[in-house]
């Protein structure tokens, strides 16, 4: 139990030396919060000029779940390269040179990644409001469209430091455009409907797609009804989403872990 | 063990793929002692403080500090360790007071504890005036002195500093072989692996040569000197002509014939190490009306040491 408040503590003492590097960086926090205003602007504008909703309702609306859910995937990448990085300097080595227990480095990385997300998640909300976004289905159904939402980010971050401690930084950074097409292979931008099989296949399972039907439920916006043969992710989206998480978790928080025991 | 070691490596093997980073290696360090660990690149020095450390385990062998396992119990011997130098950094985006709070807390020290430490630190290696700068924007030689720093926040039994100084000027050198020595009074065991021969012999009481993997000659600075350079008995004459005259002279003290280099006006003769070869050599000259320019027993370097040791390796 003593162990175990330690550790907490621990992980806190690594969650502030996460968020003081954002205070001393403020070229990072600017970006991180234009980031996903200047998303919703993009997408929002550009291809809602010119994507029809099936079903009916403001391209916007069918958007929004989208955005979120490609920050939850984006969000791999920073957990990969400051953990990558700190490996390469030899920050890692100092932490595992300490007697705090060989858990606490990962986690506080993961938690410190997830309060910083969440900031810019604040900020694409207000800027989906401004631009018509709704969410019609009252606060608490709101809350767990947004609990699906950092959960998959949390579990995704793991795999993120799994990776940034099995690869050196500039190889964790050549990985960044490959993040891109995992968020646009899904429902979340354009209707599957018209995808080629074998990436209509893809899309049906890939998890982002699974959160996308599920906030979209949980908002109450458009897009979220689906066809009784459609995938099974798609007809039991939040079960998938709780799935796709915990597998995320049982694989990467032991990889991550064992990674860095022994980097 | 002992309980007067501080530092015990017994026949410790680590392989990484093909290469063989430690083959068989032994090394005993008495508490308060500083030993320093020389040998060229990859030749095994840093891997053995990886082990030490806790970083690395070994693939065969026992390595024990302070009397336990690095191993077995790796738990304890991080509470009784610092590490300093190549591979312990400190996080350059933090300020230096920053930096030193933050390892302060995860060494488990009271808030109250952290603060007083780290002022105290930032004081005593000059960097007060720098410690809400972020690190990132400090020279070489304050990165340095506020890694060691960090590296001292629970005055840790034993100190590993790995190759402390390489890469800064000879002034930021000299500061942190002053904060070195100053450790040692007060009683802390420091191992410091280094390329640099005079950095070993400045502050080691005793160096280990590390070559392939292994400890290949071990002692005290000097004592290395004197079993593996010969001294060097060095007459320079003022007139040409009395140099065959010298010559004869300096071959009654000497182990090997002189060489005379007569451009020079130097004879130079290797000497069996005691110093009343050069008293001797000035009195018989001074008997035999020689007029001398200059007259010296040259030591040999660790460097000499040092080349001539892992030569073999490379051969």
């Amino acid at each position: 139990m003593r162990t175990f408040g330690w550790a907490l503590r621990d992980g806190g003492a690594l969650t502030v030396r996460e968020l003081s590097h954002l205070r001393h960086e403020p070229g990072q926090l600017i970006g991180s919060i234009a980031f996903p205003g200047v998303m919703v602007l993009m997408f929002g504008y550009v291809f809602g000029s010119a994507i029809t909703v099936p079903g009916g309702g403001d391209y916007r609306e069918f958007l929004m779940p989208a955005l979120f859910a490609m920050t939850a995937v984006v969000g791999v990448m920073p957990s990969a390269l400051l953990i990558s990085k700190d490996a390469a300097t030899g920050v890692v080595d100092r932490f595992r040179s300490l007697p705090i227990s060989r858990g606490v480095v990962p986690f506080g990385r993961t938690t410190a990644d997830l309060v910083a997300s969440s900031l810019g998640t604040a900020i694409m909300i207000l800027v989906g409001l401004v631009v018509g976004w709704r969410m019609h289905r009252g606060v608490l159904d709101a809350l767990a469209a947004f609990g699906l939402v950092f959960l998959l980010r949390y579990a995704l971050s793991w795999a993120g430091v799994a990776l940034g401690l099995s690869v050196r930084p500039e190889t964790a950074d050549s990985f960044v455009p490959l993040v891109f097409p995992v968020t646009m292979l899904s429902n979340g931008f354009v209707p599957t409907a018209g995808m080629p099989a074998v990436l209509r296949l893809v899309a049906d399972w890939n998890p982002v797609s699974a959160l996308v039907v599920a906030t979209r439920g949980l908002f109450g916006n458009p897009g979220a009804a689906v066809a009784a043969d459609a995938a099974w992710p798609l007809r039991h989206a939040t079960v998938a989403v709780l799935g796709w998480s915990a597998l995320l978790l049982l694989a990467f928080v032991p990889l991550a872990s064992w990674r860095y025991r022994r980097s | 063990m002992d309980s007067d070691l501080a530092l015990r490596m017994e026949q410790v093997e680590k392989r990484y793929g093909p290469v063989r980073a430690l083959d068989g290696l032994d090394l005993t360090v008495a508490t308060g002692s500083v030993v320093g660990l020389l040998g060229p690149n990859g030749a095994g020095k840093t891997t053995a403080v990886r082990i030490l450390a806790t970083l690395t385990e070994p693939d065969a062998g026992r390595a024990w500090v302070t009397g336990l396992d690095v191993v077995r119990e790796p738990h304890l011997v991080r509470r009784r360790i610092g590490l300093a130098g190549q591979h312990a950094a400190v996080d350059e985006k933090l300020s230096g007071r920053q930096n030193l709070l933050l390892f302060g807390r995860l060494h488990h020290l009271p808030e109250r504890v952290v603060r007083q430490r780290a002022g105290e630190l930032l004081d005593r290696f000059g960097l007060s005036a720098a410690a809400d700068r972020v690190a990132g924007t400090y020279s070489g030689g304050m990165r340095r002195r506020l890694d060691v720093a960090v590296s001292l926040l629970v005055h840790p039994a034993v100190l590993f500093l790995d190759e402390p100084t390489t890469g800064l000027d000879p002034r930021s050198r000299a500061e942190v072989w002053q904060h070195v020595r100053e450790l040692v009074t007060e009683g802390t065991t420091v191992l410091l692996t280094t390329q640099y021969l005079d950095e070993a012999d400045q502050l080691a009481d005793r160096v280990a040569v590390v070559n392939g993997g292994r400890v290949v000659t071990e002692g005290t600075p000097d004592e290395l000197k004197s079993r593996l350079g010969q001294d060097t008995l060095d007459v320079v004459v003022r007139h040409a002509a009395d140099l065959d005259r010298a010559a004869t002279v300096v071959a009654t003290v000497t182990t090997a014939p002189p060489a005379v280099d007569p451009q020079a006006r130097r004879i130079r003769a290797g000497a069996s190490g005691s110093d009343g070869a050069l008293v001797a050599v000035v009195r018989e000259l001074d008997r035999a009306g020689v007029a001398v320019e200059d007259v010296a027993l040259r030591r040999p370097t660790l460097d000499d040491v040092f080349l001539r040791l892992t030569e073999a390796g490379r051969a």
